[in-house]
């Protein structure tokens, strides 16, 4: 029996469009672009400033084409809304204030925001478009002295914190989309948890493009001061269009001496259709800094949606004795492209990288890993671990590991495992002559496959990621 | 930095108008005009620079600088008997080619050995002998698809190589050695030596490619090796690099494998201060297997740069390969193995491993295992390691009496031992041997 083939995949269930009135600025992107977007936010000057700097010299820079293992059409960046936002009044005291519209939307995604509904134990800032709509439980966090609010907010409210760390780990000329990020970025999250506090739920930030014509640039800040300790996560939905969005993110984290940050991301935007037709191209840059001495940032990424996913959430180990983890599923199916991986740059004393990462790769879709462990000369002692591996449904998809290691210091120890393989017909047959359905033992292998990315995820994202998991394989075998 | 490059090509130029006035008696047409179109694309093309991401962690920059030329005439080249004697193998005394800074010298190669029917001869031998054409396919097969400035320049300075036929069916006995010797009578020499080796159908034989040097003059060494395994065919390919310290050295080996063919190659690199070896296997057929495994072995001064593809182009074949790397002082080893599978390989088998020790603080490694799968049915692996001596095995040692140097020593050949143990040829095992030992010593002492 030759069973492993190809066939339909299951609907998209976030496809739909929020029909609400925006604000949105017109097309195109100028250095007057810059000066709007960051007038109607209000803006200090040092703002703008930041902003102007890394437009010009995202002007000078090249699209990194060349390096990834992904293709694509020319983006046209001057066919793109840089600002959108749901018409609503300016500033919004509670939640009732919120555009029931908006409200109906999240709820239909699974995010009630709503007092009562809200998801017991995490707190919830969703950004619509271009803009932060609510965040929930801020006076509960206040009490803690944690901070958790939109960029635009944080901007406005703690300007010192803010300028202090905002670029420090992405520098606003880092790579092409983080300098385009830091010149239109619209809104985020803003986290900070004072020293020695642990924070008492998980924050979670849900981002929502609705603008088809829009790119999504939000930027997100994480400082965790010393001995405090956070876990945040991070969802993402689009409605179906046949149009490509941009989506440009970028993360920052600090973690100081004695900090830990907890860093999951559930990434299901619009995946195209199984022609590749439309889709978000998802182009981030994610980086944390271990500054502090035992400090540790770990990110976890399940990575499903997406037309074009080119993403590479890293640790700098600067801080001794500093751990950065980095748990990765990444499913791609029909003509998704994924190149994603991490990077670990061990620079202090006795640092620590663990990187897990396993590709499913299905359809006709093309699944990169790529990674760098470098380990500088002053890190002594410094370990890494790397396992990827990867596995292919269907003669037509492809996975390709692609691990730079860089080694200048002889106490270092790093080490690299990668393999290929696809489901086995005895795994398959073994499970289904225990009455198990072939689709269920799929999704059984694939779960048992991602089962060390899997047990990082907070509990409630764990459940999402396997049921996505299995959605998106859903007759893919027959 | 242009100007740098132009003056270089113009005199890449002048030695190469020189050249070609030397050899144009007894040179065919077809050979002149295939190195006008190579000096044409190496000038094109220009020296790899640390932007392309081949050449990414390997700057040629010393080569570029430095003003080689082509040996001089034949007539001036003052090896003698006694020279070479340390650079042969035994096993293969009497099957022989010897080429002394890039020019072929008849009277130290010795053909006794080979069996009837088995052709290896010197280029300008094989251009007017009996099988021109298939060495001509064979060169201008390679012209068509050098990918860099490199092997452009090797054909554009076409002229001393090494041809090899072993007929179907005709196992060789003898290993067959091809030794390239430098000597410091003239320095700053280019040689360009050119391997055609064709194994046909159901033939066997082993082939040992040796780069060495008596001195310890700057040269450079930029060669161009090409396989192609019939059928069936079994080629047990050595290649031992042990140029001089000072010494520049860029070679290519490409092997073409038919079906349910075998090749074995290992790869011992030892000498020059920048060394770069890129391997190329394309499994051609069905059912082929092969074995690239290597030994790099560098200290302060040395830098040594690996690049090798599996190309698995059909389905059913199976690859090996293992290389270790031993870095001493203030040295840099790069390893990057690619394995492709094409969509139609199913069936494919790879295996990929690379593992390092640096034994000094100053040494580096970079190393970038690559896998590329576009079939489902396949099972592949690759694995990278670097690091240093285990602290519980040199404590077990010293446990058991030994002095730490002594445990740490024991342990570096015992790290190398798997790619030494693999060698079959006794005298190229002894002088492995002898250079892990000597090196160690060595670090006794200082």
């Amino acid at each position: 029996m030759s069973t492993i083939e190809l066939l339909a995949n299951q609907e998209y269930k976030y496809g739909f469009v929020t029909d609400i009135e925006s604000d949105a600025i017109p097309k195109g992107l100028t250095e007057d672009t810059v000066r709007l977007i960051s007038s109607k936010k209000d803006e200090p000057e040092w703002m703008l400033e930041f902003r102007l700097k890394a437009y010009r010299h995202w002007l000078t820079m090249r699209e990194p084409k060349h390096w990834p293992n992904i293709t694509y059409p020319e983006i046209n960046y001057q066919d793109v809304v840089y600002y959108s936002a749901p018409k609503q009044k300016a500033t919004k005291a509670s939640l009732d204030e919120v555009d029931p519209e908006l409200l109906r939307t999240f709820e239909k995604l699974g995010i009630p925001l709503t007092e009562q509904k809200q998801l017991a134990g995490v707190a919830v800032d969703a950004v619509f478009d271009s803009v932060s709509v609510a965040t929930t439980y801020k006076e509960k966090l206040k009490k803690y002295g944690v901070i958790f609010c939109s960029f635009s907010e944080a901007v406005r409210e703690y300007p010192e914190i803010v300028k202090k760390y905002l670029g420090s780990v992405v520098p606003t000329n880092d790579n092409y989309f983080a300098a385009l990020n830091s010149a239109v970025f619209t809104d985020g999250s803003f986290v900070f948890i004072p020293k020695g506090v642990r924070c008492p739920m998980d924050l979670s930030t849900y981002f929502r493009i609705n603008n088809q014509e829009s790119g999504q640039f939000e930027r997100t800040l994480i400082v965790a001061e010393e001995g405090s300790h956070v876990s945040y996560l991070e969802g993402c939905t689009a409605p179906k269009f046949d149009k490509n969005q941009l989506h440009a993110a970028v993360v920052e984290l600090i973690a100081l001496d004695d900090a830990e940050i907890k860093y999951s991301t559930v990434q299901n935007w619009y995946a195209g259709d199984e022609e590749g037709k439309g889709g978000i191209y998802n182009f981030v840059t994610k980086r944390g800094k271990c500054a502090g001495r035992n400090s540790k940032i770990s990110w976890t990424q399940v990575e499903t949606g997406s037309a074009i996913t080119w993403k590479y959430p890293s640790c700098i180990l600067l801080g001794e004795n500093s751990v950065g983890e980095f748990y990765s599923v990444a499913l791609t199916n029909h003509a998704q492209q994924a190149d994603t991986g991490t990077k670990m740059i061990h620079i202090g004393k006795n640092t620590r990288s663990t990187i897990i990462s396993k590709g499913i790769s299905a359809g006709k879709s093309r699944n990169s890993y790529r990674g760098l462990v470098k380990v500088l000369a002053g890190a002594e002692g410094a370990r890494n671990y790397t396992q990827c591996d990867s596995m292919l449904i269907g003669s037509k998809s492809g996975a390709n590991t692609f691990p730079y290691i860089e080694v200048m210091n002889n106490t270092a120890r790093v080490e690299h495992e990668a393999t290929t393989s696809r489901i086995s017909e005895e795994q398959l047959f073994y499970l289904q002559q225990r009455g198990i359905s072939q689709e269920d033992a799929v999704s059984l292998i694939i779960n048992g496959f991602c089962k060390e990315v899997f047990r990082e995820l907070p509990m409630e994202f764990a459940v999402e990621a396997q049921r996505l998991l299995g959605m998106k394989l859903e007759n893919s075998v027959g | 930095m242009m100007s740098q490059a132009t003056k270089e090509k113009s005199q890449y130029r002048s030695a190469f108008e020189e050249f070609a006035k030397q050899i144009a008696q007894g040179e065919p047409l077809w050979a002149a005009r295939l190195r006008e179109g190579a000096m044409d694309r190496f000038e094109a093309k220009g020296f790899p620079t640390t932007d392309l991401e081949d050449w990414k962690y390997t700057n040629v920059a010393p080569i570029v600088r430095a003003a080689f030329r082509p040996a001089s005439n034949k007539a001036g080249s003052p090896a003698q008997p006694e020279m070479i004697d340390p650079s042969i193998y035994t096993e293969a005394a009497r099957s022989r080619l010897v080429f002394v800074n890039g020019v072929y010298s008849p009277e130290l190669s010795s053909l006794e050995a080979l069996p009837a029917g088995v052709v290896l001869a010197d280029f300008a031998t094989a251009f007017t002998g009996e099988h021109a054409d298939l060495l001509r396919e064979s060169v201008e097969q390679n012209a068509a698809h050098d990918e860099d400035a490199f092997a452009a320049l090797n054909t554009a300075f076409l002229r001393d190589g090494a041809f090899l036929l072993i007929p179907k069916g005709v196992s060789v006995e003898a290993p067959i050695l091809l030794l390239f010797i430098s000597t410091s009578a003239d320095p700053d020499v280019l040689s360009s030596p050119r391997v055609v080796v064709v194994a046909e159908r159901d033939s066997a034989a082993t082939i040992i490619e040796s780069y060495s040097a008596s001195g310890d003059a700057v040269y450079f060494t930029n060669a161009v090796v090409d396989i192609s395994l019939g059928d069936n065919a079994r080629v047990t390919h050595y290649k031992v690099q042990d140029e001089s310290l000072r010494a520049f050295h860029v070679a290519s080996t490409r092997a073409e494998l038919g079906r349910g063919s075998a090749y074995n190659l290992t790869t011992i690199t030892l000498g020059a201060q920048l060394s770069r070896h890129g391997i190329e296997v394309l499994f051609e057929q069905e059912g082929a297997e092969c074995w690239v495994d290597g030994l790099y072995m560098v200290g302060t001064g040395q830098h040594a740069d690996t690049h090798s593809l599996i190309d698995h182009r059909k389905a059913h074949c199976t690859s090996h390969q293992n290389y270790k790397g031993i870095l001493d002082g203030k040295s840099r080893a790069v390893f990057n193995g690619r394995v492709f599978v094409h969509r139609d390989a199913q069936q494919t088998d790879a295996m990929q491993s690379n593992k390092n020790l640096l034994l000094s603080t100053e040494a580096r490694v970079d190393t970038k295992p690559q896998l590329e799968i576009y079939a489902d049915d396949v099972k592949c692996a690759h694995g990278a390691t670097v690091g240093q001596l285990e602290e519980e095995e040199l404590f077990y040692l010293a446990s058991r009496g030994l002095h730490a140097n002594l445990a740490r020593n024991l342990l570096t050949y015992g790290f190398a031992e798997e790619i030494v143990d693999k060698i079959k040829i006794g005298s190229i095992k002894a002088q492995l041997d002898e250079a892990i030992l000597n090196r160690l010593h060595a670090r006794l002492e200082a």
